[in-house]
């Protein structure tokens, strides 16, 4: 345990230290958010319907968009590659580098979301309901991206090809989420999608962090 | 048993022995196909709601089983490369993965063919062609993780891993006709009872087969290029080679 806490200390530290790497994902967050409104229409009813769309599939683009420096530069340096040949257990390893990455960017995007709510005039309990599909579903965008991105450590040029691997195993969150959001709009009963998301949860967070040590053994042999 | 796999598995024995048994997939195919057409285009009834717009389910429904059967046998045949570093399985699962690309793009254009005159529209957002879709996405996505390492071992080996995280897709797709309601109807064909024309329903097991069986004669013939690739170095392809070369 004392070695998640370590790893996920240092990864943390790391960002401090070199804050736009942070930043902007978040920045993409917030400027692709607002480009829809006059894109599409600055009408509230129109926005208002869209909304939870909105920011959902631009929250999955901005944690895609920083997954790709999740081991980049620990590759570089030879970090990664002392992580795999060290005695500590591999999993773990990986658990608390993707901990560190759903605090730098899931928990930014949930905090940030009521502000963008109210841009798309979202009312007051269906952006508590789009917080709380947030809070439940992005460790889980973190946890399956840890997936993709071990897969391609060393490949060059793997942006795009993050992203063609990971969206489509994203679409399940998306579909649950967004509907989650919709339905609470209309009074409905969202129950059902909350358990499919918390199931995605507890799957992808006993499963990734092994998968995750078993791509990253491959791609780095 | 062990041994006789091994045997069997082994990329020199396997080119021999594919080239032996190809036949045995390709006559299959050939008069599957053609009773299973006339079965279809002939024998078969017009739908009394469709009329005659109902033969595309011959050709669709049978690619969408044949989409998902060959995500399932990719992922396995990736999962037992993984597993037991068997050099065979890794070809399998990599030749296959463009094969099942073309059923589900096949499967989606009919579909499509099929959607227009029945429901007045070329694509519905149902559960399930959408999920056919991200199916062919996973197909790609594949793919293109397969091309992107320069060392085909690591490659089959890493989108391995992809495919059976993918596979957590296929139940998706299977149940998502339960758990949405939506425009596309539901599956006629259950374990006890068929709700259709006993005639609608042979044409549609001969293609089917028909279909398994070209899958058969393509991965035979695909896994044989892709043998002599991989194994370029090795004695064996030399000699193959150079045969080859004497021939002409």
């Amino acid at each position: 345990m004392n070695i998640y806490m370590q790893t996920l200390k240092r990864d943390l530290r790391i960002a401090i230290r070199n804050p736009s790497s942070v930043l902007n994902p978040l920045l993409f967050f917030v400027i692709s958010v607002s480009l829809f409104p006059l894109a599409i229409s600055p009408e509230a009813s129109t926005l208002m319907q869209i909304a939870a769309g909105i920011i959902w599939v631009t929250s999955m683009l901005s944690v895609l968009l920083s997954l790709n420096a999740l081991f980049h530069y620990d590759y570089e340096n030879g970090v990664l590659e002392q992580m795999v040949i060290s005695h500590h257990s591999l999993p773990l390893l990986i658990l608390s580098k993707t901990t560190a990455h759903w605090i730098l960017t899931g928990i930014p995007i949930i905090l940030l979301s009521p502000l963008l709510g109210v841009l798309l005039f979202l009312e007051g309990d269906s952006i508590k309901v789009l917080m709380f599909t947030l809070l439940l579903a992005t460790p889980s965008l973190s946890l399956i991206g840890t997936i993709g991105a071990s897969l391609i450590v060393g490949v060059k040029n793997s942006g795009m090809l993050l992203s063609l691997l990971i969206l489509p195993l994203y679409i399940p969150i998306l579909i649950f989420a967004s509907s989650a959001v919709s339905q609470a709009q209309f009074d409905l009963e969202i129950s059902s999608q909350l358990y499919f998301l918390s199931t995605i949860l507890i799957v992808s967070l006993m499963g990734s962090p092994f998968v995750s040590a078993l791509a990253l053994k491959i791609s780095l042999e | 048993m062990w041994k006789w796999i091994q045997a069997f598995a082994s990329p020199q024995n396997f080119y021999y022995t594919a080239k032996k048994i190809i036949p045995w997939f390709l006559y299959p195919f050939i008069a599957l196909t053609l009773v299973g057409l006339y079965w279809a285009l002939i024998k078969s009834p017009p739908d009394y709601q469709q009329g005659d717009s109902v033969r595309i389910m011959y050709v669709h429904v049978p690619a969408a089983w044949m989409s998902l059967f060959i995500y399932v046998v990719m992922a396995v045949a990736g999962g037992i490369g993984l597993i037991w570093q068997i050099k065979l399985a890794n070809v399998v699962a990599v030749v296959s993965a463009p094969i099942g690309a073309a059923f589900t793009f096949l499967a989606l254009v009919t579909g499509a063919v099929w959607g227009k005159p029945m429901w007045g529209t070329w694509w519905v957002w149902d559960a399930r062609l959408t999920s056919e879709l991200i199916l062919l996405f996973l197909y790609l996505a594949y793919m293109s993780l397969n091309n992107a390492f320069d060392n085909p071992k690591t490659a089959s080996k890493a989108s391995s891993v992809l495919a059976i995280v993918g596979l957590v897709n296929i139940p998706i797709i299977y149940y998502s006709v339960e758990w949405w309601n939506s425009l596309h109807q539901g599956s006629s064909i259950g374990v006890t009872k068929v709700s259709m024309h006993i005639d609608m329903f042979i044409a549609l097991l001969l293609i089917s087969f028909a279909f398994k069986f070209l899958y058969g004669v393509l991965i035979l013939m695909r896994a044989r290029d892709e043998l002599l690739v991989r194994e370029q170095n090795s004695r064996w392809v030399k000699a193959v080679v150079m045969e080859g070369k004497n021939n002409d």
